[in-house]
């Protein structure tokens, strides 16, 4: 890298952006429209409805001030669910980052019996997440799951009946659908880097290991960025995986903030707390985004190809 | 005034696109059909047994009336719920809405969604008087009653395998104390004593529901139902709370039991597998046993008694727990034409066809005397013994989730499930509950 040339900093951006005659910005408007009002109209109605005690029988909707954020606030449930949610989300970070990691490396080179792998390893991510669960929670009924059909001891462990073993599922089934599509991603972005630095690396005596930390691992810093944004922001919203393998049980062992909201909400018709919730899942996700972006240095479109 | 108009335009935006989420499962638009001609609106639940005896019942009237029809959309279960409420809040609702009466009755009657029908039945006595009057007690809301009650009576009884006491040279327990030294024995011959489908907590449920009432009688319930402060402190619900524990604690359900759905029947699967000796669950159990269990009926292996007592308690043995009946309001938006529909509707219902076709899927119409009827059915000794349960309880209590507010409802269920998780103990469940009374 010494050897590079000083960085000529690229010509300003002319004034029509694009580089194209005309404007551009019309591009934006489907997006912004959809986004709009999917994401934005629906918010706004929630954030509202937090402020309110709608029992979503009555045609009208009392406006009741901060009573819901007081119940939601002072009701020990809520630092329960921050904590089972925060849990499942560094649990499923920790376990899928360094399989998808190692195993996009391993799709990435072009060999055809690894581009046959990949079409398999790609297949649990094709499959609904009830289906998912459903199939999971019977293997794993402790009366008629798998330990029992095929009598191994170590599989007749109460799974989905005992607190932590219950965590450790959700986890273990999150990880399994989604570690394919964070492969994907990890296999497009090591086919970015240029055979040129592995090509260089060799040359200076580099072994496997060692490129791989030194060249494979720092360049796909944006790339894991981006995964481990989608996993962690995504990990709020895990719902109905859960609902359909624990519905929050045993106890609230497994109740996440999105189990805890939809509870509240469409179980015991307490919308307004409901929103709340909803409002406190938008607020801790986009902190999250915007760290995880922060993480990525302050110009996140910086180049990691300067030199090359 | 503009503020309340948003909220409601943003929460029918929030609500449409729920809707719309939910698919292609039917139109929305439940009472909006022809008005003036009074087309009435009718939701109720799909799926086997009940589906094709209800669509029946609506098929014969419409059949018989060329003025008014009836028009039919079916739900699954829970999906129902959801929607129902959903068209309820949104001002949609069909003209007939089919449901559990009860603190879900109650909800629709204080925001003024459904009519009294308390002077319909004054003029039409033979209406009345030909029902159970206790399915009336879920029906009724602050002394009016507010549904009509129909279909069939579902007592929660105990059902056990006659296969695995005869093989253990065991008697059935008539009292609490022989339950609990029963279950050391079940256990050492590798079978569990009691089967339970624990994550649906309302299984659960059924279990305190009568320890209860046999401790401390109907009235223990009925402080909480009436939104006594601190009703949960009552020492016989102490007792009936430690007691479920002390047979939790002692192995008396199934492993695994809080990780078993009802909804996938394998609480039943377990007891005509003999895998479990006993089951307490709803009389529907002998429809599902019978369907799924392959001869085990046939055979004689199943046998059935109501709860049993317990020592020094007050509650009438006789007395019993489950769904009165099932109950039909009307919408209080429907036009008059649509509830004249409906009432002549209501007026039609469980005629003999009906009744059969309940008796054919082991179920006891809430019709009296349809005990007659019951001597020939393949399930006759079944039936006659629900029919008389349900006919010669002292009283008939209603599910506790049903009987109490959607939002004091939930909050049992989630301290029910740390009850059976020792996750909470006896006096710190009747803490959290305490807090929700009246609620």
């Amino acid at each position: 890298m010494t050897l590079a040339p000083p960085v000529v900093p690229s010509a300003p951006p002319a004034a029509s952006s694009g580089g194209r005659s005309g404007s551009v910005t019309w591009m934006a408007w489907p997006a912004l429209v959809a986004f709009v009002a999917f994401g934005v109209v629906p918010l706004i109605g929630v954030v509202l409805l937090s402020f309110t005690s709608w029992n979503r029988l009555s045609t009208d909707i009392p406006f009741t001030g901060l009573d819901s954020w007081r119940s939601v606030l002072s009701d020990p449930g809520l630092p329960h669910a921050l904590w089972v949610t925060f849990l499942i989300m560094a649990l499923s970070w920790l376990f899928q980052t360094p399989i998808s990691l190692l195993l996009g490396v391993f799709i990435a080179a072009h060999k055809r019996y690894r581009s046959v792998l990949a079409v398999l390893f790609f297949v649990p991510l094709l499959l609904s997440q009830a289906a998912i669960s459903i199939t999971y929670k019977a293997l794993l009924d402790p009366n008629f799951g798998l330990g029992a059909g095929l009598g191994f001891e170590f599989l007749q462990q109460d799974w989905l009946g005992d607190s932590t073993l219950a965590l450790c599922v959700v986890v273990f089934v999150v990880s399994w659908q989604f570690i394919p599509f964070h492969t994907l991603i990890y296999q497009g972005g090591i086919r970015q880097i240029p055979t040129s630095m592995y090509e260089a690396a060799q040359i200076d005596g580099a072994g496997r290991i060692r490129q791989f930390f030194n060249i494979t691992l720092p360049q796909l810093k944006y790339t894991i960025i981006t995964s481990s944004t989608l996993m962690v922001v995504g990990s709020l919203t895990f719902f109905d995986l859960i609902w359909v393998l624990t519905a929050g049980g045993p106890g609230d062992a497994t109740r996440a903030l999105a189990v805890d909201m939809y509870q509240r909400g469409f179980k015991a018709d307490l919308m307004g707390p409901a929103s709340a919730i909803a409002v406190i899942l938008v607020l801790v996700g986009l902190a999250l985004a915007l760290g995880l972006r922060r993480l990525g240095g302050r110009d996140a479109s910086a180049s990691q190809l300067e030199g090359v | 005034m503009k503020r309340r108009n948003f909220l409601t335009l943003s929460a029918g935006a929030a609500a449409g696109a729920a809707l719309a989420a939910c698919g292609s499962s039917g139109p929305s638009d439940g009472s909006t059909g022809d008005t003036a001609s009074g087309e009435a609106g009718y939701w109720f639940l799909s799926g086997p047994p009940g589906e094709p005896i209800r669509q029946g019942a609506v098929d014969r009237f419409n059949k018989a009336n060329s003025g008014g029809q009836i028009k039919v959309t079916t739900f699954q279960n829970d999906a129902y719920k959801d929607k129902l409420k959903t068209a309820l809040g949104a001002g949609q609702a069909p003209s007939i809405i089919w449901g559990w009466g009860g603190g879900g009755l109650k909800s629709y009657v204080d925001n003024n969604q459904v009519d009294d029908l308390t002077d319909w039945f004054a003029q039409n006595p033979a209406v009345k008087d030909r029902l159970f009057p206790a399915s009336f007690g879920p029906a009724t809301i602050n002394d009016k009653i507010y549904a009509m009650p129909c279909e069939t009576v579902q007592p929660i009884v105990m059902f056990y395998n006659k296969e695995v006491f005869e093989k253990l040279k065991l008697t059935p327990p008539q009292t609490w104390g022989e339950v609990m030294s029963l279950v050391p024995k079940i256990n050492a011959a590798g079978v569990a004593p009691f089967s339970l489908g624990g994550q649906s907590r309302w299984t659960n449920m059924m279990w305190l529901e009568f320890l209860f009432d046999r401790i401390g009688g109907p009235e223990v319930f009925q402080s909480v139902f009436d939104g006594e402060a601190n009703a949960w402190n009552n020492p016989a619900a102490i007792q009936g709370l430690t007691e479920m524990q002390k047979l939790i604690q002692a192995n008396g359900f199934v492993k695994g039991f809080s990780s078993i759905t009802a909804d996938s029947n394998a609480d039943q699967a377990l007891l005509y597998r003999g895998k479990a000796a006993m089951m307490l669950h709803g009389s529907w159990s002998y429809g599902i046993i019978s369907a799924e269990g392959g001869s085990f009926i046939k055979d004689g292996k199943l046998g059935y008694m109501n709860f049993p007592t317990v020592e020094g308690g007050k509650g009438d043995p006789s007395n019993t727990v489950g769904n009165a009946g099932q109950f039909l309001s009307i919408y209080s938006k429907a036009s008059d034409a649509q509830k004249e529909t409906a009432k002549k509707f209501f007026t039609s219902l469980l005629d003999d066809t009906e009744q059969q076709g309940w008796i054919e899927t082991g179920g006891v119409p809430i019709v009296k005397g349809s005990d007659a009827k019951l001597a020939a059915s393949p399930d006759a000794d079944f039936l006659k013994f629900i029919y008389n349960v349900s006919s010669s309880a002292k009283y008939f209590g209603q599910s506790w989730d049903q009987a109490l507010s959607p939002t004091a409802a939930e909050t049992l269920l989630d301290n029910i499930a740390k009850l059976f998780q020792m996750q909470v103990s006896p006096q710190q469940f009747a803490d959290n509950m305490n807090q929700v009374i009246g609620k």
